[in-house]
This record gives structure tokens, C-alpha cells and sequence, in this order.
């Protein structure tokens, strides 16, 4: 339980601070920390994003920023595609998804990393809101 | 990358962005539904790495805008995919409270300390980190 909570509170302020999205962090931290199985790991992962898009995006629509049309119309769209992806997932072994994550988290620091030392001082993923707003990708 | 001829430059007829849906550009937000839909679940992420790029190349958003707009779609892709993984039994409820609660906690803190710190030194560090789970998923 302290586990799940510490997980949550490291993806949270990763995401926050570095503009990542809180699922490289929730995936991982599930499997090497709580034992999860790859699937459990990134269907609980699924779950537990929609709190932080949810307060992200209600922050980021007060701000202006949120296009709701073309939100809800990625968003509606998605579904099919996102039901792709599941029943794909669920359609791999663990081992061979697990390593096909682990490839993901490489390309995403390797892209961190070529961010954090590119000449401006930082700029994460998101593009700096203003003072406080969550730049935030769950 | 699919489709994404850049936008000929049509302002007459396409008064401007953001204003009425198009064929072209609704095209161009279901395929960008499409592909994050998958993205995020064959892997359990929210998909922001694959809408935020798209929506600044196609659509010629800004990145706040891409961001805030990614956001708000991962409401209903992260909450939709999570609904099938519901149905495969693969979903711990109780996990992802305790998970998800504390990192909106997380990301209010997160994006305190952003206005106040240097991050790249953070950045490269948890860069390291992923590649060391990595590491210890594949060898796992």
C-alpha cells in the first residue's frame, strides 16, 4: 500500500516536473516494485492516469488552453484504436510485452536526455504553462 | 508518420485553426485518435508522446495548446482502455486509487518545484532511472 502510494506520488511529480507522462512511472514502479504481471501493471496504470489527466486538463481549460472540440474529438476517436491496443496487449505474452515496454522508457529518456542538454535551460516535454498549471502528459 | 501533408496553406477556405471541423482535419484528429488509442493500450500509458508531436506538426498547435488538448483526450483514452482492461480482468482497482490520488498530489508539487528549480540535472537523472528499470525489466 505505501508502495502504490509512493509510486503514485513519484509518477505525479515526475510528470509535473519533467512533462513525462505518469505511465513510465507507474508501469515500471508496479512491476519491479508490487510484482505485478506486465498486463496487471499497465491496465492498473490505464486507471490510475485518468485523476491526473482529469485535474490536469480541468486545470488547463481554466487557463484557455484545452481545444475541447478537437479534445473530445481525439478523444472519441481514439476508442476503437484504444481497444486495438488492449486486446493486442492482452494478446502478447507478459515477457514479450515487458520487453517492448522496456524499449518504450529507453526512447523516452533517451529523448529526455537529448531535451535536458540541449542549449535552453530545460523545457520540458509540455511547454511551460503559466505560473503552476500542470504541463503535465499523464 | 501517416498521412500529414503539411496544411496548403488554404486560410480562405479554412478560415483558421481551431475553428470549423474540416474533413481533412477531422481525418487528421482520428488518425491521431487512432494511433494514441493504441499506443496507450499496448502499453499502458496515456499516449500524450504520440498526440503532443501530432498535433504541433499537423495541426500547427502550439505546445501548450497540444499539451492542455493531449491532456484532456487522455481522459477518454486512458479512461476507455482502462474499461477493456477492465473487462480482461487485468485491472487492480484498489492499486490505482492508491496510485492515482497521491500523484495528482504528485503533479500540484511537480509543477511547483518547476517554476523554482533547474531541472535538467533532475531530467538526466530520471532519464538514468528509466533506463536502469529497463534494464531490470528485460533481465527480470
Amino acid at each position: 500500500m505505501i508502495g502504490a502510494v509512493g509510486i503514485g506520488l513519484a509518477g505525479g511529480v515526475v510528470a509535473g516536473l519533467l512533462g513525462v507522462g505518469g505511465g513510465v512511472v507507474f508501469v515500471p514502479g508496479l512491476v519491479l516494485m508490487l510484482g505485478l504481471g506486465q498486463h496487471q501493471a499497465e491496465a492498473t496504470s490505464l486507471l490510475a492516469i485518468v485523476p491526473v489527466a482529469i485535474v490536469g486538463s480541468y486545470r488547463q481549460d481554466r487557463y484557455g488552453n484545452v481545444r475541447r472540440a478537437d479534445a473530445l474529438l481525439v478523444g472519441l476517436l481514439s476508442l476503437a484504436g484504444a481497444a486495438a491496443g488492449v486486446v493486442l496487449a492482452n494478446a502478447l505474452s507478459g515477457a514479450l510485452l515487458r520487453d517492448a515496454f522496456a524499449a518504450l522508457i529507453v526512447v523516452v529518456a533517451v529523448q529526455l536526455a537529448r531535451r535536458a542538454l540541449r542549449a535552453t535551460p530545460v523545457v520540458a516535454a509540455g511547454g511551460h504553462p503559466p505560473a503552476g498549471t500542470g504541463g503535465e502528459k499523464a | 508518420m501517416v498521412a500529414g501533408p503539411p496544411a496548403p496553406a488554404s486560410g480562405l477556405s479554412h478560415p483558421q485553426a481551431g475553428a470549423g471541423a474540416s474533413p481533412k482535419r477531422v481525418l487528421e484528429l482520428a488518425a491521431i485518435g487512432t494511433l494514441a488509442g493504441v499506443f496507450s493500450g499496448l502499453f499502458g500509458v496515456g499516449g500524450g508522446s504520440v498526440v503532443v508531436p501530432l498535433l504541433v506538426l499537423w495541426l500547427g498547435y502550439g505546445e501548450r495548446a497540444a499539451t492542455a488538448t493531449s491532456l484532456a483526450a487522455i481522459v477518454f483514452i486512458a479512461g476507455f482502455a482502462a474499461a477493456v482492461q477492465g473487462a480482461y480482468g487485468n485491472v487492480r482497482v484498489l492499486d490505482a486509487a492508491l496510485i492515482g490520488v497521491p500523484a495528482v498530489a504528485g503533479v500540484l508539487a511537480g509543477t511547483w518545484l518547476q517554476q523554482r528549480l533547474h531541472s535538467r540535472a533532475i531530467a538526466l537523472l530520471f532519464a538514468a532511472v528509466l533506463v536502469a528499470s529497463a534494464v531490470e525489466l528485460v533481465i527480470r
